[in-house]
């Protein structure tokens, strides 16, 4: 394999590939306890709505994503809704963190194991240029979820 | 084909490996490469002659300005305008239109008023209408695109004829679909209802014979960087009779007749609109790319874009997934292809081809309307000027087979 595959290779892992072509939980939600927030990076044009519904203790019941992107928004948008469906508020946060740590290693990650198939993205790193891509679905499903936990709040 | 694979060695920066691959530059409808001639006109300039224009008395202020002028006179024998005082020295396309879209529309549009655009313009021939409109009350509508990348003409026709409309804004040649639109037939049309006309020639001059007088518009935009010039420069052209009617822009030094505290007269177009120090060395560069071009021959490069870009468009039937936006071969069309590919969305074949050392562009290529409209996110787009070659686009599309390989 040249190089530059390797390379290649380090950016589109299969599991990524997979995830583009095969997204998983795309689609909408609805109900009282669904939150719902659209990421849009204008630089391409892209566009990831993300749904959530919450629990009684806040935690993620279920969550679903649509949109259209490169391999990179819509792996990570699929891999995303797998690792935070069932987490507590404060699990999603740390997963939040961790991720956007992975992908600029701008910090340390905190917990590797709890972001299991998402390490696949960490060779964002070495592509400045689609951090933005891998973290769009991730801003909107954080603005999701404060939504939940606001209202949670104020009930 | 006329083969102008020699001029490459004018250009220094394509002489490099990207990637470990030789840099395969199809961006140039973004921004065109600079040729060591104009490159040396830059530091020639700085190195000689630089000082400001127009208000000294001494050596170096008489060659500068003499130099700066002297290319206003070339970019109006260029485009074919009546008189060097129709030129306006502008930062680029985008300011060329939006100082009509403050100055004119501000002056002559009406609430109710009516702004004729198109479904292919480049955000920068859109938004400053927009923003005119919104400011003046006034509307605008849209002429449609159809399905092979041209304008409805009968829409169009139809739309200036309802009345009320005062401008009528065209691109000349399409960034996203290469459609080059009969801009000399509709700005016919216009005038006859008495409409004002621009036309947006950011991808037409210095790819083809551009006559303002010829096309029959009122005002038209180019960009310098695009045909071998420095950034930060490009031309407004506008009719005089339209420029004398026009208001002031920016107010400051230069464009000023006389000034006192109770109020200032103002000096007629050009300078009217270009307050301040100009970009001299820009003009200056854009001078030596103009004498860069012609020194080939407009007809000599046009010959070889549309060559090139019907020659690359029967390559790229070959590649599965692929379709390609704008008019189909073999109707002319600028020298760029943008096209979408199935398996891959523009920005990881872009990154692809990155890697193999293509330099193409990938995304909505500031035209999200038109991009609706074909029911695409964004394309990828490998645009071409004179240095590039049948082997570089035999190469893109080698590399296009091999990313379908990759993402399918």
């Amino acid at each position: 394999m040249a190089a530059e595959d390797a390379a290649l290779r380090d950016l589109y892992q299969q599991v990524i590939l997979d995830h583009s072509r095969h997204p998983r939980n795309q689609g909408r939600l609805d109900g009282p306890d669904c939150h719902h927030a659209r990421g849009h990076n204008p630089a391409c044009g892209d566009e990831v709505e993300v749904w959530l519904k919450t629990g009684p203790q806040g935690q993620i019941e279920d969550i679903r994503f649509e949109g259209q992107g490169c391999a990179i928004s819509q792996a990570s948008a699929s891999l995303m809704t797998l690792a935070l469906k069932g987490a507590s508020p404060e699990a999603a946060r740390r997963l939040m963190a961790d991720f956007h740590a992975l992908v600029t290693g701008a910090s340390a990650v905190g917990d590797a194991e709890a972001l299991g198939n998402l390490l696949a993205l960490e060779g964002v790193q070495k592509f400045p240029q689609r951090i933005k891509c891998a973290t769009l679905a991730w801003h909107a499903a954080e603005q999701a979820l404060n939504q939940g936990t606001q209202n949670g709040r104020s009930s | 084909m006329p083969d102008l694979s020699h001029r490459r060695a004018d250009f220094p920066i394509l002489h490099q490996q990207v990637g470990g691959h030789p840099l395969i530059y199809l961006d140039s409808a973004a921004s065109s490469q600079k040729p060591r001639q104009v490159i040396d006109a830059l530091v020639r300039y700085y190195e000689r002659d630089n000082a400001n224009v127009h208000r000294g008395l001494h050596e170096l202020s008489n060659r500068a300005t003499e130099q700066f002028e002297a290319v206003r006179a070339k970019v109006a024998r260029f485009i074919g305008a009546a008189s060097a005082d129709e030129v306006i020295f502008t930062r680029g396309t985008t300011e060329g239109v939006n100082l009509v879209a403050q100055v004119w529309a501000s002056h002559f549009l009406r609430p109710g008023d009516v702004i004729v655009s198109t479904g292919m313009e480049h955000h920068s021939n859109l938004v400053p209408w927009q923003l005119a409109a919104e400011r003046c009350g006034a509307v605008v509508k849209y002429v449609p695109v159809l399905e092979d990348g041209t304008l409805d003409l009968a829409a169009l026709r139809a739309l200036l004829e309802e009345g009320s409309v005062k401008l009528l804004t065209c691109v000349h040649v399409s960034n996203s679909l290469g459609t080059i639109n009969p801009v000399a037939q509709i700005c016919a049309w216009a005038r006859a209802l008495g409409i004002t006309t621009l036309v947006d020639g950011a991808q037409a001059v210095g790819h083809m014979p551009v006559d303002v007088q010829a096309i029959g518009c009122d005002f038209y935009v180019f960009s310098g960087h695009k045909i071998c010039a420095p950034t930060g420069i490009g031309v407004l052209y506008g009719r005089a009779e339209v420029l004398a009617n026009m208001p002031p822009w920016h107010g400051g030094g230069e464009m000023i007749d006389s000034v006192t505290l109770e109020g200032s007269t103002y000096k007629q177009a050009p300078a009217r609109f270009e307050a301040g120090t100009p970009d001299i060395a820009g003009v200056i560069g854009l001078g030596a790319a103009i004498d860069y071009l012609e020194g080939i021959g407009i007809e000599v490069i046009h010959a070889h874009g549309q060559e090139l870009i019907q020659a690359t468009l029967q390559k790229l039937q070959t590649v599965p997934g692929l379709r390609v936006l704008g008019p189909p071969p073999p109707v002319q069309r600028g020298s760029l292809a943008a096209f979408s590919l199935a398996c891959a969305h523009p920005h990881d074949l872009v990154e692809y081809a990155n890697t193999k050392g293509l330099a193409l562009r990938g995304g909505h290529h500031c035209t999200q309307p038109l991009m609706r409209r074909f029911g695409v996110v964004g394309t990828s787009r490998a645009s071409f000027y004179l240095y590039n070659t049948h082997a570089e686009a035999d190469r893109l599309v080698e590399v296009l087979h091999q990313a379908v390989k990759f993402f399918s």
